[in-house]
């Protein structure tokens, strides 16, 4: 089998390769080790609230 | 407690020029849309003259409300959002971010004067000629570099969801952009060109442009949107940060596949419209994941949606937005589509989209981000915003049941058979009988204009710094918590 082939083969099976790739960002996501760090990047929006809010007189 | 972090200076001052133009060209772009529905319902509004006829100005209608308002509101809600969730000023510095802004409401202007002298290479939503959208991939380009540049310099280790979703929007439409404007000019200095593509691959290519437009920078961009302002306004953080990660790896691996459902019994492949559909129901999924993100971020604090009109704004849009979506994988199934094509039902469907869900997450945020850039304390009026809230939904509601009644009913007669096999009704007599709802659909637009009207007044109040003496929403604290 020649490289051509393996390039075909891999190129028509598209649709598993990005199965997979969906498949692991779904297991990244709702993986239990990963809970904790999910939790506190959705806070990230309320970091600037600290240095930089209407006490400050903001900017 | 975290004096020790340097305060960065963020640049707000472009986002005050975007928030401008968007309540600008809002305006603009309800005026038109209410002027071409009563040129639907009363023909002689046209005024005999090319320049206001409904085929010119319903281009300026169309890309007035989605470019010009929504571009506005996206792209200074994306330069806002970017630099408060990367805790740095833009890349670039103010002199490109202020080339991104002029040179955007250049294009904006370019697309709309051609509109009305009659340039146009007549695909739906890429309207502008040759020349127009040579200027706008320069603009898009500086565009991607300000925001991308601002990401690659942050300060905050992780990227904050919204941003993947503008990220996906700036660089979807800039490859949609491309690939459906592969055109060649006839002349030097002429403004008439050609498309690459011919027949049906043409028609393929503008709808994968067209959906994908639907996509992403009527879907994923106002998404980002959504995943910053609800959970600012409601002070807490988005129900499910694991699902908004699906959410939107899901809509990019799915959406860019729907795009056939615009050409079902055409002459695009059979197998072609299958997958589309296939692709649209799919879509389900992660729309439905994203409506429950967005509105549950609410769960446990329901009682502000009484007292906050800017929320209130907000979450009805996503509650829209769930609507729309349900409704359109609907009308892509091959046999619900051979009912609804071609009719009015289709108009009442964009219209629950970008009225419901793009128009109102916009109102939202015009309202959460003016006092913050003015640097104000509160609105000047929490009960215009009320006022404002109930014209726009009223307004709505008119809007899509005469579409709904008109659209499925044109649909019905168009395929009526008398009893010897012929067709029932002639064509005027469909138009003759969706006369009453195009009168409705009308007025539904005037009140969705007041509606922003009030907002525009309110917000220039606010950014004056007035504060209107009235009465708290708020209701007293006993019946509030009783509530629950």
């Amino acid at each position: 089998m020649d490289i051509t082939a393996i390039s075909d083969m891999a190129r028509s099976s598209w649709v598993v390769w990005l199965m997979l790739l969906f498949a692991f960002i779904v297991f990244w996501a709702f993986r239990p080790k990963n809970k904790e760090r999910f939790e506190e990047d959705a806070k990230i929006i309320f970091k600037d609230d600290k240095n930089g809010g209407i006490s400050h007189g903001g900017n | 407690m975290n004096q020790a972090i340097a305060s960065p200076s963020y640049n707000e001052d472009v986002v005050k020029k975007f928030v401008i133009a968007a309540a600008f060209w809002g305006i603009v772009g309800f005026l038109v849309g209410v002027v071409i529905a009563f040129q639907l319902a009363y023909p002689v509004l046209n005024l005999d003259l090319e320049w206001t006829s409904f085929g010119r100005l319903r281009p300026v209608h169309t890309s007035a409300v989605i470019f010009a308002f929504g571009g506005n509101i996206l792209i200074g809600s994306s330069l806002y959002i970017v630099q408060r969730t990367s805790r740095v000023t833009l890349f670039g510095g103010p002199a490109l971010a202020n080339m991104v802004f002029w040179g955007y409401q250049i294009f904006i202007v370019m697309a709309a004067l051609g509109y009305v002298l009659g340039v146009t290479q007549g695909k739906e939503y890429a309207e502008p000629e040759w020349y127009v959208d040579l200027w706008l991939t320069v603009i898009w380009v500086m565009y991607l570099v300000v925001f991308a540049g601002t990401l690659i310099t942050r300060k905050e280790s992780h990227i904050y969801v919204a941003n993947w979703f503008f990220l996906a929007f700036i660089i979807t439409v800039a490859m949609l952009h491309l690939g459906n404007n592969v055109a060649l000019p006839v002349s030097w200095f002429g403004a008439k060109s050609y498309i690459a593509w011919a027949g049906v691959r043409d028609a393929m290519t503008q709808w994968w442009y067209g959906h994908n437009a639907v996509g992403f920078f009527l879907t994923a961009g106002f998404l980002g949107m959504m995943y910053y302002y609800i959970p600012k306004q409601a002070e807490r953080p988005v129900y499910s940060y694991r699902l908004s990660v699906i959410h939107f790896w899901a809509i990019t691996f799915l959406y860019i596949w729907a795009g056939p459902h615009h050409l079902h019994y055409t002459a695009l492949p059979d197998w072609a419209q299958t997958l589309g559909m296939t692709f649209s129901i799919m879509l389900w999924m992660p729309s439905w994941g994203g409506m429950i993100n967005g509105i549950m971020t609410l769960s446990g604090a329901w009682d502000k949606l009484r007292t906050d009109p800017v929320l209130r704004f907000l979450v009805t849009s996503v509650g829209f937005y769930g609507m729309s979506t349900f409704e359109g994988p609907l009308m892509s199934i091959k046999v619900v589509n051979s009912l609804s094509h071609y009719t009015d039902w289709t108009i009442g469907h964009v219209h629950s989209g970008a009225l419901g869900w793009n128009a109102l997450v916009s109102f939202g945020a015009l309202y959460f981000l003016v006092p913050k850039l003015w640097n104000r304390e509160r609105l000047y009026s929490l009960r215009l915003v009320n006022l404002h809230f109930w014209f726009a939904t009223l307004g709505i509601v008119l809007y899509i049941t005469a579409m709904w009644i008109s659209g499925i009913m044109q649909g019905l007669m168009w395929r009526t058979y008398d009893t010897l096999g012929f067709l029932q009704y002639s064509f005027i007599e469909t138009v003759e009988a969706m006369h009453p709802y195009y009168v409705i659909r009308a007025l539904g637009g005037v009140l969705f204009l007041i509606g922003a009207l009030i907002m525009v007044y309110n917000l220039w109040m606010t950014a004056k710094g007035k504060t209107r003496n009235e009465a708290p929403i708020a209701l007293a604290p006993s019946a509030s918590s009783a509530g629950n």
